[in-house]
Parts: structure tokens; sequence; C-alpha cells
């Protein structure tokens, strides 16, 4: 690792004066960490967001919205979520249970992985990303590959999901790094089905505008097996081809519906 | 009277204590007063020409004590290499040099091109990127067969091509061979892939060289399963230091799996850094750098062709195997293709004919040498393979058709065409227990429980054979061996009676601390409590070669025998002087020596007081002291064998493969301590099954590895695998050591990886899908592509 | 430099890091507490899992100024005061739920953590659970059973 200064404050305006002049934000770490240890960056101040008591917690709003601070570890949220089962059984599995007891929603949401669980909720649920500094809606926060329309230095106080009537994640493993493969996110509301997909493509996290038209229509798993994936733009590595991936794209939303 | 800490107890492990409270002492936990810190540079690139290399700045940096680059090696010999393998033109292969630090060029990635020592770690690195290096790219070879083209890019300027060696096995059987199969009434083809690994021992390799310039001895402490073959590789080749003045310790290992026989650079360049610097210089591998610099294991493309009669009896076996040796030729790399493998080809069956050619060919890729099985899960693989597609064609069951060719029980011992002679065994037996523990009757019912869920069940069997106990030293000397494959004991008794054994055989897992007692106490009639091992450290152990190749009981284990036996001998000498009986008339049973027929006896630790206080003692006849050395050299190798029955679930619309149960019926001759010896079956079917379905050393087309860390590189997880059932009551004993033990630490690695690729083609099959072959790792993609381009589904 | 203060198996202590210190190099380095082992720069394997008040983490990625102030468990302190071995560490002998060791701390830490949760975790649950640990000897077989037999003993 290249030397840094790491400042770990108790505050977040705390922490926005820390970042004031440059640095990064350093959430629960199991991303940024390793990247670190392979001098992949070189920060020079880096602000824990781990002490800032108000970035931690689970709760419902007054729209009934479930609400989780940033710095909320996915563990809490397996635990504590259960006002929302289908995501707090996606944050039951990302990772591993050390990785859990560490990372958080925040962090996640930030890094933007293609292959992230948690995107793939936040889009699916329309859940609006809350920062020190405004309001994200879902469909606005994710801009690529790990890219999002967070500012430098910008924090994630809260994420808010709305309860969907049923929902389920649906998660086909890479078995080497516990990413998803291919995950998709199937959360039905009264005014319609949203499906969200990672994983799968080059782009990073997507809606899959088809199958949500399909399943508003006809929320059964045969729903989308008519569809077509098309493999263009998705991702091809060693783990999985194109046409790979589009076939899991269509199966792990089969799958999802089938359990919600 | 077996004891309850005797052969054949499931004895509790003694070294366990010292590893569950963390008090293990792994190399990267030593830490010598002054040490300083050494970090390598390395090649990002397969292949390159160094142009320039400039370390002004870098030396300038805070905490820098010294660069090293190749000029400072220039006057060192390079990595050498312990066996020269004779092409089937009878010329020797070709050897190019190994440099300890790159010499003008670099050739996989990896590749070391200078060595900073600093202070401390970070500053080792930070000077590490100030370095000036310009590398002059030069196109690459990572394929084998683009590595044979005429006109290849050369690894080895020096070299006429990047053929390491064409070898036949053997050779004048070669035009018989080929003759049966021409005229055979079926012939079966398979062309495989035995894909690449990386051992990935879960401790990362480590080394601290430490010098003392008043006595001018050095000492390296290094993460080794053979620390005096280090010594001497190390001291005679690299860089000129008399054994007396050197010592290597290997203290606790965490796991090797061959990866840590080799002599590797940095073992070298800490050793040769701490003189340099009149300071201790200490290296602890990243996994990152583990994985480039690690040898890695298979690597091969082969091509086998199997002649049966019309009653499904083999007439011959035909392999062609390319094998990737990588960049530069490893400690034991041209014997894994060759004599690991080419001698294992009859495999449980009485073929008459048999004909292997291997061409090993130099890649810009890490070197590739033996990891757990080494040359034999290639040679099992390929086998088991074409076996059971032979017996799809001839449409008989694979169980049956193994049976039809089992070398019978009454044949032994058994020579094969292939210049081994198996000692013992009994397949039908294995295969028998097998048909049982695995309840194959049972598994059609299986099947179509598995069908209502709408998966696909496939059965897979497998039968390896192995060759153990590594080796009659006469023999692999003819062979191009540079050592000898010996092991060495010493039984040294103390006054008391308790007993230090100092072996050259090496720990790192297979519990030697607690099975090695139980001989001991066994043939002793002492408590085991009362026995102490000692292994790892050349200052204390006599000439070993150490452990690999399932060797360290069979070998090990007899030098220990051979040791006691003398030991015996002597005691009985000074008990009889004791009695003021006749040396003929006294006999040791249960730790007393007794004149026979009478009860007058004497115990164990008299004795030994005696010969330590001989005040009454034959002094005009026998030294005082009871400590004896034994080196024992196999006359043969041993020959385990076992069954296997892997059991899959194939879901047709992922292609993903669960592994529902695996069952191992092994014969390893007796056993010491079955608790332990499960734990190896254990392990070994682990990463068996890790190859087959998961693990994979991959390269691109410019030499990247593009699976170099754990987030690529699927490693088998808790959650991958079942429980295992496995049995080891066939046992026939090995003939030829006194214990009739063959070994067990790979028999699962060799045995299992057919079992599931056949599994997998069953369960395909079984669906109606016209796949009669998946290249391993048969990943979900890879399976649901088999599926999917099966157009006759 | 920092000056950091946690409570190590039940010890106070304080020092000096770096903000890039990593709390399994503070452990191995500065307190000498080696029996926590790193395996891997991914944070996959799970060689480091010690406990930060009370739940398994792994320490190759945390730093140690994130520890401040916090009780940190390590293998050594799961041990008694004479060297006896805690209920998982004799399951694990009992069973041979363990070979070269090098995993080991890291696999009684997560156990330790696992039955903390579940007291009486099934096989599939136990083997959910390890999917941050790895082992290349055990074939996990041994491990798993040693996991349940320690639950058993636990009652």
């Amino acid at each position: 690792m290249y030397s840094f200064e790491l400042r770990q404050p108790t505050s977040i305006g705390g922490a926005v004066r820390a970042l004031a002049d440059g640095g990064q934000i350093l959430g629960g770490g199991q991303t940024l960490i390793p990247t670190l240890k392979m001098r992949l960056a070189d920060p020079g101040v880096l602000v824990s967001l781990g002490r800032v008591d108000s970035l931690l917690g689970i709760c419902t709003d007054d729209s009934g919205r479930l609400c989780i601070g940033g710095a909320t570890t996915h563990a809490a949220v397996a635990e504590g979520g259960g006002a929302y089962p289908a995501l707090a059984r996606l944050a039951g599995r990302i990772g591993d249970p050390a990785v859990r007891n560490r990372g958080t929603i925040g962090g996640s949401l930030a890094n933007n992985d293609p292959a992230a669980c948690y995107p793939a909720a936040v889009l699916a649920s329309d859940a609006v990303v809350a920062t020190n500094a405004r309001d994200i809606a879902a469909d606005d926060f994710f801009t690529g590959l790990f890219e999002t329309a967070l500012d430098d230095g910008e924090i994630i106080t809260e994420v808010k999901f709305p309860v969907p009537a049923s929902a389920a994640y649906a998660k086909f493993l890479q078995r080497a790094s516990r990413f998803a493969l291919v995950g998709v996110f199937v959360a039905r509301f009264a005014s319609g089905v949203r499906v969200a997909v990672t994983g799968a493509s080059e782009s990073g996290v997507y809606r899959w505008s088809e199958a949500e038209t399909a399943l508003s229509a006809e929320f059964s798993p045969s729903a989308v097996d008519s569809l077509s994936v098309a493999p263009g733009g998705m991702i091809d590595d060693l783990h999985g081809s194109p046409e790979y991936r589009a076939q899991l794209v269509r199966v792990m939303t089969s799958r999802a519906v089938a359990a919600c | 009277m077996p004891k309850d800490d005797g052969i054949g107890a499931a004895t509790t492990r003694r070294e366990d204590p010292r590893f569950l409270t963390g008090k293990g002492r792994y190399t990267d936990d030593i830490n010598v007063p002054g040490q300083a810190h050494a970090f390598f540079l390395r090649s990002q690139v397969a292949h390159g020409r160094i142009a320039s290399l400039d370390t002004t700045a870098a030396a300038a940096s805070d905490g820098v004590i010294r660069i090293f680059t190749g000029d400072d090696f220039a006057g060192v010999g390079g990595l050498p290499c312990g066996w020269q393998v004779t092409d089937r033109h009878g010329q020797p292969m070709q050897e190019p040099p190994h440099p300890v630090l790159a010499q003008g060029k670099v050739r996989h990635v990896g590749d070391p091109i200078a060595a900073v020592v600093a202070e401390t770690l970070d500053q080792a690195r930070d000077a590490a990127e100030r370095i000036d290096v310009d590398i002059e790219e030069l196109p690459t070879v990572t394929n084998m067969q683009s590595a044979l083209e005429d006109g290849a890019v050369r690894v080895h300027d020096d070299l006429e091509s990047n053929l390491c060696y064409d070898w036949g096995f053997i050779e004048d059987n070669r035009e018989a061979v080929n003759a049966a199969i021409a005229g055979a009434h079926h012939v079966t083809t398979l062309e495989l892939v035995n894909n690449r690994l990386v051992p990935n021992a879960m401790e990362p390799r480590a080394a601290i060289g430490d010098y003392n310039v008043a006595t001018d001895e050095h000492t390296l402490y290094t993460t080794s399963q053979n620390p005096h073959v280090i010594r001497l590789l190390m001291g005679a080749f690299v860089l000129g230091i008399p054994e007396h003045k050197l010592r290597v310790v290997a203290p606790d290992v965490g796991g090797g799996f061959g990866s840590k026989i080799y002599h590797y650079a940095e073992e070298a360049f800490c050793t040769f850094a701490a003189k340099a610097i009149n300071r201790a210089v200490k290296w602890t591998a990243d996994r990152s750098e583990a994985f480039i610099t690690d040898a890695h294991g298979r690597d091969h493309v082969t091509r086998i062709d199997l002649a049966l009669d019309e009653n499904g009896k083999f007439l011959a076996i035909r392999t062609d195997t390319l094998a990737n040796m990588g960049a530069y030729l490893s400690t034991f790399a041209p014997s894994i293709p060759t004599y690991l493998h080419g001698t294992l080809m009859a495999g449980n069956y009485a073929t008459p004919l048999i004909y292997v050619n291997v061409k090993a060919v130099f890649t810009n890729t890490v070197p590739v040498d033996a990891y757990r099985g080494a040359g034999r899960p290639e040679a099992t693989f390929q086998l088991e393979r074409v076996i059971d597609k032979a017996a799809r064609e001839l449409s008989i069951s694979p169980i049956e058709l193994r049976r039809r060719n089992f070398i019978g029980k009454d044949q032994f011992p058994y020579a094969t065409p292939v210049a081994v002679e198996y000692d013992t065994g009994d397949y039908h037996a294995t295969m028998d227990k097998l048909e049982e523990i695995a309840d194959i009757a049972g598994f059609s019912g299986r099947r179509a429980e598995s069908a209502a869920n709408g998966k696909l069940r496939g059965l897979g069997i497998s039968h390896y054979i192995e060759a153990c106990g590594i080796a009659p030293s006469a023999l692999v000397g003819a062979l191009g061996a540079r050592a000898g494959l010996y092991e060495s004991a010493t039984v040294r008794v103390n006054a008391t009676g308790s007993v230090s054994v100092l072996t050259g055989s090496h720990s790192h897992g297979q519990g030697h601390e607690t099975t090695f007692p139980q001989v001991v106490a066994d043939l002793l009639g002492i408590d085991a409590e009362q026995v102490a091992i000692v292994h790892g450290d050349t200052a204390t152990t006599p000439m070993g070669m150490g452990t690999y190749g399932s060797r360290s009981i069979a070998v090990g284990g007899t030098a220990i025998v051979k040791a006691l036996e003398k030991v015996i001998a002597k005691a009985k000498k000074i008990a009889a002087h004791l009695m003021e009986a006749s040396e003929a008339d006294v006999t040791f049973a249960d730790g007393a020596f007794t004149i026979a027929g009478t009860d007058r006896s004497v115990a164990w630790g008299d004795v030994c007081l005696a010969a330590y206080v001989p005040h009454n003692y034959p002094i005009e006849e026998l030294e005082p002291g009871l400590e004896e050395t034994a080196f024992y050299d196999p006359a043969n190798f041993t020959f385990p064998a076992g069954a296997y029955a892997c059991e899959v679930e194939v879901d047709p619309a992922t292609g993903e493969v669960e592994i529902c149960a695996f069952a191992a019926a092994d014969d390893f001759g007796n056993i010491i301590n079955p608790m332990i010896v499960d734990g190896q079956v254990h392990g070994g079917l682990a990463q068996g099954i890790g190859q087959a379905l998961m693990e994979h050393a991959v390269y691109d087309e410019h030499g990247q590895l593009l699976s170099g860390n754990f987030m690529d590189y699927t490693m088998p997880r808790a959650d991958d695998l079942p429980s295992f059932v496995i049995d080891h009551s066939c046992q026939t004993p090995c003939t030829h050591n006194p214990l009739g033990v063959k070994g067990c630490g790979e028999a699962g690695a060799i045995g299992s990886p057919p079992a599931v690729v056949n599994a997998v083609i069953d369960a395909l099959q079984s669906g109606g899908h016209d796949v009669d072959h998946i290249d391993m790792p048969l990943t979900s993609c890879r399976v649901w592509t088999a599926i999917n381009a099966d157009t006759g589904s | 430099m920092i000056e950091i203060s946690m409570e190590v198996n039940g010890r106070e202590v304080t020092d000096q890091v770096e903000g890039r210190t990593l709390l399994v190099h503070f452990l191995r380095d500065q307190l000498g507490l080696t029996g926590t082992h790193v395996g891997c720069d991914t944070s996959q394997c799970g060689a480091c899992v010690v406990h930060v008040d009370g739940r398994a983490v792994k320490a190759c990625a945390v730093f140690a100024a994130e520890a401040d102030g916090r009780q940190v468990t390590t293998i050594e302190g799961m041990a008694g005061d004479d060297g006896s071995l805690g209920v998982i560490q004799q399951a694990f002998q009992d069973h041979h739920g363990l070979q070269c060791g090098f995993c080991t701390p890291g696999m009684v830490m997560s156990a330790a953590d696992l039955l903390r949760q579940n007291s009486n975790p099934d096989e599939d649950e136990i083997r959910e659970y390890l999917e941050g640990n790895l082992c290349r000897c055990t074939g996990y077989h041994n491990i798993v059973k040693s996991i349940r037999a320690a639950a058993a003993a636990m009652g």
C-alpha cells in the first residue's frame, strides 16, 4: 500500500470537512483495501465512515420505506432487514460472513461493481439513494461500469427502499469471487414489476424492460421463457461467455419470479 | 498385541495443539534480529528483452540497503534441473539455463528482474517502483501446438526449438502398438486436455537468509518439503556453499502438494543477499505473487487410442501428449510427464501393448512441475476417460468393461508393458467394495428422483493405480534422475528410554509427528508419548530426500524400522550381558528383554540406562550409547489402487454441476493411522474435484495469467463439496517393505477427476445429449455450452 | 503515526501504527501474535479471521486504527490460560479437522462466530457459513465434522 493519512470522523459534517481537500471515502473496505494492497489506488487521505454513528442503522419511514444507513453492514441488514425479506436475504449472501461483518451498503453502491448484488436490489426496488447533498433516484444513480452519479466526496447517508408486494433475488454465483455471475432482482409493486440484472452487462447493472412488461402482464416464471436476451454487450470472461450470461439472465429471472 | 497408540490406532494428532492455539511456527512467523526485507520487481510481460535497467533513483529511496540485478548473479549458477530425460532418438533433452534474476531476457510474467532489499517491506516496494526498466517486448508463445510450429518464436534463443524432448516409451514397442491398433476390432479415440492448475498451498512461500560473518555460516529458513534437497541444490549448484556451512530449516510448513519441493530463485536470492549485505534478508510471497512464481501443475494436451477386441478385451493403448514445461525447467519437471506418467499407463488392466509419446514444450508461462499426483493423474484421467467412452460405444457397462480387463489377483507380481512391476493388488475387491459403499444398485432410483426435480443425474466410475514410495535410486538413476531417492532415519534412544527419531521426511500436514511414533511404539513396546519426531532441519537430521510422491511412510517409515532393528539388535546384546545370558537366547517383546523359556527379563529402560551408564557393560565388544541410523532405498515402487464413484446432478438450464455423492474404496496396504489416512483421501478428493469442476490457470495469447488470484481462480470451498464415503478395508500389503504400507497422499487427486467427468457425461447422455467429452474444468458455462452445441438434443 | 489502544485477548495494548497498517500486521508484527495468518491478498481465504467486538472479520481487510478502542480476539485467545483447548479447538483435534494448520486459526474463529449465531447448525449451514475460509488439506469433511461435534459438546 502507498502511505496515506487515515481519518476517522464521528459525524457526517466531520467527514465532509475531512474530505474537503481531497481524499477518498473508506466504507467497510472490503473492496478498497485489497485494491490499495495492489497499489492500484493512491488516495493520500482516506476518510473512514466507520465511526459516524448517524450512518448506522435500519428503520422504516413514514412512507413505509425501509431506510438503511449508508455505513450499515451487510450482516446488519441480513439480521435487521426483516421488513424487506428479499433484501435481507440478498445481504445475507454477499461475499462471505466475515466480509458481511465489514462491508457496507454505501460502499457497495458507491463502488458499483458490475457484479455486485446491492445495485440490483436498489434498481429493482426503485430505491432512493440519499447523500449529504441530495436524494438520487435509483434510475439516475448507476451511470456505468464502476460509475455512479455521486460527486467526489459525496457521502451516501441512507438508502430508502420502497417495500414491494413481493420480491426475490436469484444469484448465480461466480464461485471464486462470490460476486454474482448473474444476479436478477425481481420486485413486484402494485404499479408494476421491476427487474434489475447484475453481473451480466458490460455497462453494469440494468433494468430488463422486456421482462418487466411481460411480468407486469403475467407474473409467472414462464412469462419470460419466450423473451430473447441478446448476448451483445454481455460480459465475456473466464467464468461465462456472453451467450451463457444471456441464458442465465432469463433463467435467473424466471427463478426469482418463482421465489417471489 | 497392538497398542492403543501403536500401528492401526486412530490416534489424535500431537501436532494439533500448537496449530489450534496459534503456536505453530511457520517461516513468516520467524523474525531474525536485524533482518531486512526483499521485494522482487517482476516482469509484467511474458517475453521481452531487457533494453535498459537503471536502479540509480531506486537505490536512493528511503530505507534501501541494496538493489540486486542479474549482473550480481552473473558469476553464480542457475537453478538446476534434477532430472535429465533422454529422447526417443537417444539424445538428451534440451536444458536451458534458469537464472536467479533475469539475464537480459524475461520469459514469463513473474520472472524476477531485480530485487530490492530495504529496512521495511513498504520501503522495498516503494523503491521497486522507482527502478527504471525498459523491456522490449517480444512475441510470446503460450500455446503448445503453436510453440512447436516451424518458425515459432523461441523461448530460449540458444535452443534449436521449443521442444524440450520427444520421448517414446517404450520406443521399441511403437510399431507393434500401431499395428495392433490398425488391425483392431474396435478403436476408441479421445482428445483431451489435462488442465493447468495452481497448487495453492494455503501458506504462501517464504524464505529468510541469515549469515554469520564470524563463522561464514549460512542459515536458510524456507517453506520446503525437503530441506536437504534445497541445501544440496542451492549449495552445490547455485551458490557454491559447502554443506557444512549451510543449514536449511523448513519449520512448520503450511501445505505443499508438490509446489514446495523445488528449489526456487527466492531461496538462493535471500541466501546470497544475506551475505552480500551481512544481514538477514526475509521474503514472503503475496498470493498474487505465488500465482506467477510457484510451479504450476498438469497442463497436458493428449490424444489416446484404445484398441479392443470383440469381447471388449483391451489389445493396445497409444497415447500422444504435449506437456507444458513453462519457460524454464523446474527441479523435477522433465520426469513428471515421462516416468511418473508413461509408467502408469497400464492402469489396473492387462493390456499387452502400450506406447506412450510425450513431447515436452517450452512456453512463456510459469514453469510446470509435480502437483499432487504428478503425472499419475494425467495417466489415470486419459485412461479412465477413454475406457468410459469405449464402454458407451460398445454398450458394455463401465464397471463390467473394467472388470473384464483387470489384472487378476493371481497375476501378481505383474510386469506391465510400461516397465514397472506391480507387487500386489486385488482390483475386483476394491470394485466390489465400491459397489457396496456407493450403493450402485440404488442409482437408478436416485436418478429418477433427480429427474423429477428437473435435474440430470449421472454416475461416474474410475479405477486408478499409482506408483508411490518413490523410488529405487538405481532405477531412477538409469532413467535420468540426478539424485538418489532413499530416505534416512536416526533413532536416538535417550538414557531413560525415551526416543528421538530424526527423520529425513518432512511433515507439512501429513501428521508424521503422530504416525511415526506409532510405528516406534509398536516395535519397541513403549508408549508413543515416549517418542519424539525431529524433522525439517539439516543441522539435526540425517541427509534425507523429503516428502512427496506419497513416500513418507513407505520409504521414511521403513528407514525408521531399519534403524529400530539395529537398535534392538544392539540392545539385545546389552540385555544379554545384563542377564548373563547368550544373546541368541534373548527375545524382545512388549518393552522387555527376556531369556527365552524363563521368567528372567530386563526392562527396556534398564537396557537404555546401561547403554549410557556403562558400569556393567561389555565395553570391549560394544560401544556405549544406543543410537542408530539407517538409510533405506526401496526395492520397488508401491502400488496403491482404488475404485471411485461420483454422482452428480446437472441443471440443464444452467449447466451447473453438483456433486451429490462421492465414494472411494482404496487399497493402501497396511495402515498406520486410519484417521490420518481418511484425512489424506478427503484432501486429495477435494483437489481432484477442484480440477474437474473449477480450477484452471488460464493464460491469454499474450502470456498474461487471467486467473491469477482467488477472485478468478476457483478454489474448492466447503459448499462445493459433499461429505465423502470412504473405505480402506481392502488391503493387499506391499510385499517389499516391512510395514506392508503403500502410501495414501495422492490417491484422491488421482482417482477423482475421471470419476467426476464420467459422471457429468453420463448425466448429459441420460438427458439425450450427444456429448462424449468436455474438457476440464467442467464449469457451468462449459457444460451448458456443450449441451447447447449438441444439435442432436 | 497514530496511537491506538485496544483490548486484545483480554489485555489492553497501546501502540503506534501507520494509517496503512492492517490489523493483521499489527497483531503479527507488533504484538507477536503470529497465529493469525495471511494466505491471500484479496480477502478470500479467511486465514486471518479474528473477532472484533465479538464478530468475525478478516484482519487483512481492516486497518489497525479502525480497531482502535475495540475488543479483539485472536486464536491465541481461544485456549485456556493453562493452554487447555477450548471446546471448538478440542473438537478439531478429536476429529482431525486440520492438517497443515495454516488455515486452522481462521477456521476456528469462523466456527466460533457461526456457533455464536446458530448453536446447532446442520451440515449445509456449516458448509455455507465456511464460504469465506479456504482449506487446501482437509477437503472440509473433517472440519464440518469438528464443528458439528463442537456444537453438540456446547449443548
